[in-house]
C-alpha cells in the first residue's frame, strides 16, 4: 500500500488524467473521491508525471482538483471458497449484497467482498510440517458443494517454501490463518484460506500445458459429431443478432460435460443473466445430482453498466476458471459476448486518442484476443493431475458479417469455429451453426470417418439444391434429388436439435454413436424408389420416425420400439447397402 | 456556485469552451444570449478549459456572453402533475402550462442491480394481431419498430399508446416532424388517453443537442412511475434521429469515428437507454417501443445492427404492415404458453402455413403450373394477409384466434393444417 495521492486534472468521458507525486504502477488501482464517495479506476497510461486513468463508473458530478489516492495494487480477484454459485459484476462485487446495501439501483462507489469473510468452512489439512511446497501446491481442502475444495499456497510466492506449521482440522473463516509457511530466507508467511491475485496475469503454476485431446461433450450433435470442442480448447460462436447465439450458450452452460461452468455476460442484457439466476437453481446437474447453481459462476456486466469493468469482466472470469483449474477440474468458460468486450477496448482507445486501427478498433486488439484466448489449456498440475479450461467466446460482428477485425482475430487463435447463419435461423433450423462453413481441429465423439461421409453428403444436398432452385424440380435428375432428400433429412433429424425438449437436448456421446451407424445405414442406401413423389413421401416419413425416435430416452422401450420402427420402414423401401457405406460400417465395429 | 463568466473561448459548431474553475463533470450552465436563455452541459473538462454543449446550439452565440454553471446535473421534475402535460428537450413545456420545478430527480441514472429484476412473464395486450397472437408484446420487453421512411410508424405508435393495457404512457419524440407531433397529440387526446400520458418532443427543427436529451428525460420519469407501481409503456419515435445527433456532437468534437460515421461508444449509448427496460421485483414495470428507421431499408446499417443486439426482438414494418418474418419477440415464449391452448400451435401453424404460400408465389412468379395445393394456398395467403396483417385490423387476441381457425377452415381440410387433432377436434368452426 502505497500513500501516493494525486489530483484530476482533465475529464473525457470515463478517462480521467491525473497529476501524481512519487511512482504509480501500470494497471495501479486507485481511488477518485467525489463529494463522499470513492471510485474505483485503474491505471492505462503514464506520462511524465501525468496519469491517465479509466474510471470503473460514472464519472458525473467529478471536478478538476479532485483528490485520487493510489492503492500500490492492480485489479485483483479474492480466490478462495465460497465463489461457486455467486452472482458477480466485473469486478468481483456479489451482486445479491450491492442490492442490500443500495437497493434498486447499482449506485457507483459501492463495493464489496467477494467472499463472505464471516463464513465458516470446514478445513482439512493435507500437508505435514516440514513439507516444501511452491505456487499453486495445497495444504489443505474444504468441501464445497459438490467439490473438494483445495485450499493453495498463493500463486504470486516464489520459490520454495517450508511448511511451519498448519492447523488442526476444524471450522475456519477464509481470512484465519491456516498455516505458517517459511521461506528460503527463514521469513515466515502466514497463509489464509483465501489469496488475492491481479486478474490480468495469467496463472502458470502448473508443471506442463497438455496438448487438448479429449473431446468435451456438449450434448449438441452438430458441435459433438461435427465441429467438436476439446477439454481445455477454445471455440468461437460467431452470429448475427437473433441467430441464437445466446441460447446455444445457455444449453452449452447445463449440459456440457465439465465440473464448472462460468458464465460471463459482458455487454449482454441483464434479461439473460435474470434468466439463469432464476432457471439454475431450480435444475439439476445430473453429473452431482445437486442444484446446478452450485458448479455456476455468473460473472455479469450487461450493457448497462459502465464500460471499463466490462473489459475487467472477462479477466476476472478467467482468472477464476484457472483458480478452478488449480483443483484438478475441467472448468468451462463461456464469454458472451467478446465483441461487447473488444468495443470496450475501442471506446477506451478513442478517448486515449490512440491511431485507430480497422472500423476503430485499436492496434491491440489481436493481441489481446489471443492473449485472452491463450489463458485456456489443459494442464498437468503439481501432484500429477490435469485440469483444463475451456474457453467458447461468441462474436457479435457488425451486420452479421465475418470479415470484421473481432470476428478475424479470433479466428486466427481458437481450435473451433461454429457459425451462425441467419439464414439457418430465418428457417428456425437451430442450433443455427451452418454446418457449411464451420471447423474443428478437435477430435470428435463418433468416427471420424463417418463425420465426413454425413458432411459429404451435406454438401453435396446443398450444391444440389442451389442448382434446383434454378433449373426447377423437373430438371433436376431422380438420382440427385434422393441425394438432395437425404441431405434434407439428415439435417432435420442430427443437425437440428430440439434445446427445449429435455430427452433431444441431452444427446450424449454413446447416443450419437450409435444413432450415427443408423444414419449411414439410412444414407448410404440405395432405394427401390420410382418416382420423385415416392421419394418425398418416402424420406418424409423416415424424417418422421427418426424425429420420433429421437425423443425417446436412450435405450428405453420405447427407444427400441421407435427403433424398430425405423427398421420396418427401411425394409419396405427395400434399403440395399451401397459399398462405401458397408466398408464404413465394418470398420466402425 | 453561481459565478458568472463572460469570456467563451471557442464556439465550434455546439460545442463552447470557457476557462472556468470548480465546474463538474455533466454539470448544467445557462448561457444568456442575444436570442434567449439557453442550458448548455459540460461534455469535457481540461484543467480551466470547460467544454459546454449548447442545447439551443451555437449560432449566434457571441464571446462576450454570459455563462453561469447552476451547479446541478440535467434533472426533471417528477410528480401526477406531469401527465398529461408535453415538453421540450431542456425540460420546458411545450404546452400552454406551467413550468415545473419541484421533486426534481436526475437523468440517465445508474442500471438497475440484475438480481433486483425479474423473468418477463406478462403480456402486454395491444389488440393488434400480428403482436398479441404472433410476437406478443411482454411487459418489461425493449423492441424497435425497424422501419423504412414512409411507413405508418407512427401511427402504429400511436394506436399501441391508445390501445396497451399501461398505467402511463410516456412518449418521446426525436427529430419529429411538427405534422407527427400534432397527430400523436390530436389522436391521443381524441382517444382520451391524454391524461395518462407524459410527452417529450424534440422536433426537427429543434436543436439537435436536446434531442440527445429526450430518452434519458422520458425513461427517467418512466423509471420513477415504475418505482410507484405503475406498469409504464416508453415509446420512442425515431431512436435513428437521437443516433445521429450523438453522432453530430462527436464528430464536432473530432472523436474518432468507428463505422459510418458513429461513435465508438454507439451500442453502449444505445444499450444503456434500451436497459431501462425493466420488471422490477415487487413494483412497476417499464416497457420500452421505440422506432428505428433503417436507412436504405438496410438492416446492417450500424444504427438497427446495434439495435438488434440489444432489443428482445423486433417488428419489422414493411408494406404497411408487420412482416411476420424477420419479425421476432424473444420473450414471447414465457406468456403464449398461458392464454389459450391452442395459442402456441395455431401460431406456428399460420406462419409455417404462409411461409409455404410465399413459396407458392415466387413459384406463380416464374411461371411454374399451380398445383390444387398451390391454389389453397394462395387464397389463405390472400385472407391471412387481409383478415389479420393488415394494421387497420383491430381485435383482442382471442378474436384473433378464432379468425385464424375460420381462415384455416375456409381454406383447408383438418389434417392438411399439421395441428394436432387433438385441438382441431375442439377448435375447428362447424361450417
Amino acid at each position: 500500500m502505497t500513500q501516493n495521492k494525486g489530483k484530476v486534472v482533465s475529464i473525457n468521458g470515463n478517462l480521467l488524467s491525473v497529476k501524481f507525486d512519487g511512482n504509480v504502477s501500470m494497471n495501479e488501482i486507485c481511488f477518485v473521491r467525489v463529494d463522499d464517495t470513492e471510485l474505483k479506476s485503474e491505471v492505462i497510461r503514464i506520462k511524465g508525471d501525468i496519469a491517465q486513468i479509466q474510471v470503473y463508473e460514472m464519472t458525473d458530478g467529478i471536478k478538476c482538483g479532485d483528490e485520487v489516492e493510489f492503492t500500490g495494487d492492480m485489479l485483483s480477484a479474492e480466490l478462495g471458497p465460497g465463489l461457486l454459485g455467486q452472482v458477480y459484476d466485473g469486478l468481483q462485487n456479489p451482486l445479491p449484497e450491492l442490492a442490500q446495501r443500495a437497493g434498486w439501483f447499482l449506485e457507483r462507489g459501492i463495493y464489496a467482498d467477494g467472499l463472505d469473510h464471516g463464513k465458516k468452512w470446514e478445513f482439512t489439512p493435507t500437508a505435514k510440517v516440514g513439507d516444501v511446497l511452491r505456487a499453486g501446491e495445497y495444504i489443505g481442502t474444504v468441501p464445497e458443494g459438490p467439490f473438494t475444495h483445495k485450499i493453495l499456497v498463493p500463486f504470486n510466492l516464489q520459490g520454495n517454501y517450508t511448511l511451519k506449521s498448519i492447523a488442526e482440522k476444524g471450522e475456519y473463516t477464509v481470512k484465519d490463518t491456516v498455516a505458517v509457511i517459511t521461506d528460503e530466507r527463514g521469513r515466515d508467511i502466514p497463509l489464509a484460506m483465501s489469496f488475492k491475485w491481479p486478474v490480468k496475469r495469467a496463472v502458470r503454476c502448473y508443471s506442463e500445458r497438455l496438448a487438448p485431446v479429449e473431446t468435451m461433450e456438449t450434448k449438441v450433435r452438430l458441435v459433438d459429431s461435427f465441429f467438436p470442442v476439446a477439454k481445455g480448447g477454445t471455440y468461437c460462436t460467431p452470429g448475427p443478432f437473433g441467430a441464437g447465439k445466446t441460447v446455444l450458450q445457455h444449453t452449452t452452460s447445463k449440459y456440457a460435460d465439465v465440473d464448472i461452468v462460468i458464465i460471463a455476460a459482458c455487454g449482454e442484457r441483464a434479461g439473460e443473466v435474470v434468466e439463469t439466476i432464476t432457471e439454475f437453481p431450480e435444475l439439476t446437474d445430473p453429473k452431482t445430482g445437486r442444484s446446478l447453481m452450485e458448479r455456476t459462476i455468473i460473472i455479469c456486466n450487461t450493457s448497462s453498466m459502465p464500460v471499463a469493468s466490462r473489459e475487467a469482466s472477462v479477466y476476472t472470469s478467467v482468472t477464476l476458471a484457472e483458480y478452478y483449474r488449480q483443483m484438478g477440474l475441467n472448468v468451462l468458460l463461456l464469454a458472451d459476448s467478446t465483441s461487447r468486450w473488444a468495443q470496450a477496448l475501442r471506446e477506451m482507445s478513442g478517448r486515449l486518442e490512440e491511431i485507430p486501427g480497422e472500423e476503430a478498433f485499436p492496434a491491440y486488439l489481436e493481441s489481446y484476443i489471443a492473449a485472452f484466448y491463450e489463458r485456456a489449456g489443459y494442464v498437468r498440475l503439481p501432484d500429477g493431475s490435469t485440469g483444463s479450461v475451456t474457453i467458447g467466446g461468441t462474436v457479435s460482428p457488425a451486420g452479421g458479417n465475418f470479415e470484421e477485425p473481432v470476428t478475424q482475430a479470433t479466428l486466427k487463435v481458437v481450435g473451433a469455429f461454429h457459425g451462425l447463419s441467419r439464414e439457418r435461423s430465418d428457417a428456425r433450423k437451430y442450433p443455427a451453426i451452418d454446418p457449411l462453413i464451420s471447423w474443428s481441429k478437435y477430435k470428435t465423439v463418433i468416427d471420424p470417418e463417418k463425420s465426413d461421409y454425413c458432411k459429404d453428403i451435406l454438401h453435396k444436398g446443398v450444391e444440389i439444391g442451389s442448382m434446383m432452385k434454378v433449373i426447377g424440380e423437373e430438371g433436376t435428375t431422380l438420382e440427385d434429388y434422393i441425394t438432395y432428400l437425404k441431405s434434407e433429412m439428415l439435417d432435420s433429424v442430427y443437425l437440428q436439435q430440439n434445446s427445449f425438449d429435455l430427452i433431444d437436448a441431452d444427446c450424449g456421446s454413446n447416443r450419437q454413436k450409435y444413432v450415427t451407424d443408423k444414419l449411414v445405414k439410412i444414407l448410404g442406401s440405395d432405394y427401390e424408389i420410382k418416382s420423385k413423389d415416392d421419394a418425398r413421401g418416402f424420406f418424409n416419413r423416415m424424417r418422421q420416425r427418426f424425429i420420433d425416435w429421437n425423443y425417446t430416452a436412450f435405450e428405453s422401450d420405447a427407444f427400441v420400439k421407435a427403433e424398430a420402427a425405423i427398421d420396418t420402414l427401411y425394409g419396405e423401401g427395400n434399403g440395399r447397402l451401397s459399398g462405401s457405406a458397408e466398408s464404413l460400417l465394418k470398420d466402425g465395429n | 456556485m453561481n459565478k458568472v463568466y463572460n469570456r467563451i473561448e471557442s464556439i465550434v459548431g455546439n460545442v463552447i469552451t470557457v476557462r472556468a474553475t470548480g465546474v463538474k463533470y455533466k454539470e448544467l450552465a445557462q448561457i444568456n444570449t442575444r436570442f434567449g436563455k439557453s442550458l448548455a452541459q459540460v461534455n469535457k473538462l481540461d484543467s480551466d478549459i470547460v467544454s459546454l454543449q449548447v442545447f439551443a446550439g451555437g449560432q449566434g452565440i457571441s464571446t462576450g456572453d454570459e455563462v453561469r454553471f447552476l451547479g446541478h446535473e440535467m434533472r426533471v421534475s417528477f410528480g401526477e402533475d406531469l401527465l398529461g402535460r408535453i415538453f421540450n428537450g431542456s425540460g420546458d413545456p411545450r404546452d400552454k402550462g406551467p413550468c415545473l420545478t419541484e421533486n426534481m430527480k436526475p437523468i440517465g441514472g445508474p442500471s438497475v442491480n440484475p438480481t433486483k429484476r425479474i423473468l418477463a412473464n406478462r403480456m402486454l395486450r395491444t389488440n393488434i394481431p400480428m403482436i398479441d397472437m404472433f410476437n406478443t408484446l411482454v411487459v418489461s420487453q425493449k423492441l424497435p419498430i425497424f422501419s423504412i421512411s414512409g411507413e405508418p410508424y407512427n401511427q402504429l405508435l400511436a394506436r399501441i399508446a391508445m390501445q396497451a393495457e399501461a398505467d402511463v404512457i410516456v412518449l418521446g419524440g426525436m427529430g419529429l416532424k411538427y405534422d407527427d407531433f400534432l397527430y400523436f397529440k390530436e389522436e391521443l387526446s381524441k382517444g382520451g388517453a391524454l391524461s395518462k400520458t407524459v410527452m417529450f418532443i424534440h422536433t426537427a427543427s429543434d436543436p439537435t443537442v436536446e434531442c440527445m436529451m429526450i430518452p434519458d428525460m422520458a425513461l427517467a420519469v418512466a423509471e420513477q412511475f415504475a418505482l410507484q407501481d405503475k406498469d409504464v409503456l416508453v415509446l420512442l419515435t425515431d431512436m435513428t434521429n437521437y443516433a445521429d445527433a450523438m453522432k453530430e456532437i462527436a464528430i464536432t468534437q473530432e472523436q474518432v469515428p468507428s463505422n459510418r460515421g458513429y461513435p465508438g461508444d454507439l451500442y453502449s449509448q444505445l444499450a444503456a437507454r434500451y436497459e431501462k427496460a425493466v420488471d422490477f421485483a415487487d413494483s412497476g414495470s417499464v416497457t420500452v417501443l421505440a422506432v428505428t428507421t433503417m436507412p436504405g431499408d438496410d438492416v446492417t446499417h450500424p444504427v438497427p445492427d446495434n439495435t438488434g443486439y440489444i432489443t428482445e426482438g423486433q417488428y419489422y414494418l414493411k408494406g404497411g404492415r408487420i412482416e411476420p418474418f424477420g419479425s421476432l419477440s424473444r420473450l414471447k415464449q414465457n406468456v403464449n404458453g398461458k392464454t389459450r391452448r391452442d395459442h402456441r400451435a395455431l401460431m406456428d401453424a399460420m406462419i409455417r402455413l404462409y411461409s409455404s404460400y410465399k413459396e407458392t408465389l415466387e413459384k406463380k412468379n416464374m411461371g411454374f403450373s399451380m398445383s390444387r395445393w398451390d391454389k389453397k394456398l394462395l387464397r389463405y395467403g390472400e385472407l391471412f394477409e387481409a383478415r389479420l396483417m393488415a394494421l387497420s385490423v383491430n381485435m383482442s387476441l382471442e378474436q384473433a384466434l378464432d379468425t385464424g381457425w375460420s381462415i384455416l377452415a375456409e381454406c383447408f381440410e383438418k389434417d392438411e393444417t399439421g395441428i394436432k387433432s387433438e385441438l382441431t377436434d375442439e377448435f375447428w368452426p362447424e361450417s
